[in-house]
């Protein structure tokens, strides 16, 4: 049975969509059949750092409007096996998701991939609710920063509420909880929250640490998923949460404390 | 930071104990606003248990008391109602 994974935040541009495309790609690199989503109807973005934004030609919501189907719309990944994007619609209004379009794509989805993979659009909007609504599991991307915190706690909230799990009183959806754009560095001399703080305040397992890094725009200008970069800290920042979310046992890589010497020496 | 800095640490807090703390207060406050908005039908429910009592005691405004609790991972809802004296109940036809 398919598993589908929501990526949100609440607050924007703290690495949502990023986010979405490395641990899609991830997954897919893992050999596991995935198709990531975008939820950010009219804000489409996902296509750009996929890479495929010339590729673009039938979108989620022609789907859902029976416009043209899951074949003329799903994109597939030139570099990842099993890897592939259905891109949001540019123009459209976003109000044209309803669950019952949703459900029925998905039901098509379902049968063809392991994983759905959502990527929210930022805000607790009609748009944010669509994408969390079928979720079985949720990553709550979140950065080291009071705005992002407070607002992922509401979304944290809401899963607890407006998702169809909670409303039909199943297993309620399984929370991860991502920390992104982390300096080490500033953790240790006291100007940052560390991944523990976050974790306390929001009481939900963390998946994973992403360092902030040069290599992420570097991605994105080029249009290649972090995780495909190999050399690179976040890319392989990725790739342990992808392991971790699978049920490996990683070590958090960002998480150490620093020896007493080097708190003695300074850095 | 080093070992002279721990000095100055004591003078000054650093902004990511702060950011902690004001976060776990401003958190707590919302997840209980939100919490409490879930029974948002008590006035309601207050007004129409008076109205049932009325019908043969005769009980003001403030003598009711409606209230949820939580304990653990249950929730109690606690009706009060207070009667005056024995003078004002009405006898049954």
């Amino acid at each position: 049975m398919a598993r589908v994974i929501v990526v949100t935040s609440g607050k924007g541009g703290v690495g949502k969509t990023t986010t979405s495309a490395a641990f899609a790609t991830g997954l897919a690199m893992r050999g596991h059949k995935t198709v990531v989503i975008d939820f950010d109807i009219g804000l489409r973005n996902l296509d750009l750092i996929m890479g495929c934004e010339r590729r673009v030609v039938y979108d989620f919501v022609n789907v859902i409007r029976g416009e043209g189907n899951l074949n003329q719309a799903l994109i597939k990944d030139k570099r990842v096996d099993d890897l592939y994007i259905l891109p949001a619609s540019q123009t459209r209004d976003k109000d044209t998701l309803t669950v019952e379009g949703i459900e029925q794509v998905f039901e098509e989805l379902k049968e063809r991939f392991d994983f759905i993979v959502c990527d929210s659009p930022a805000g607790i909007e009609h748009g944010a609710i669509m994408a969390m609504y079928f979720a079985d599991e949720a990553i709550i991307v979140t950065n080291p920063e009071v705005s992002s915190v407070r607002d992922s706690d509401r979304i944290i909230g809401i899963l607890a509420s407006k998702t169809k799990r909670a409303q039909n009183g199943d297993a309620p959806v399984r929370e991860h909880l991502l920390v992104t754009r982390y300096f080490a560095k500033r953790v240790n001399t006291g100007d940052m929250m560390s991944a523990k703080d976050i974790q306390e305040i929001l009481a939900i397992p963390l998946l994973g640490i992403i360092p902030e890094s040069p290599s992420v725009l570097q991605a994105s200008n080029s249009g290649i998923p972090v995780a495909l970069d190999k050399n690179s800290d976040a890319g392989q920042a990725y790739l342990d949460v992808v392991a971790r979310f699978l049920g490996e046992d990683r070590p958090h890589r960002f998480l150490n404390k620093r020896s007493f010497f080097a708190r003695l020496f300074g850095n | 930071m080093n070992i002279f800095s721990y000095f100055s640490f004591l003078k000054q807090r650093k902004s990511a104990a702060i950011a902690k703390e004001r976060l776990q207060i401003i958190v707590a406050h919302e997840r209980n606003a939100l919490y409490r908005g879930s029974f948002d039908f008590i006035p309601l429910l207050q007004k129409e248990l008076l109205d049932v009592v009325r019908k043969y005691v005769n009980v003001s405004d403030d003598q009711i008391k409606v209230n949820v609790e939580k304990n653990g991972n249950y929730e109690v809802l606690e009706v009060n109602i207070a009667l005056a004296d024995a003078e004002g109940r009405f006898s049954l036809p």
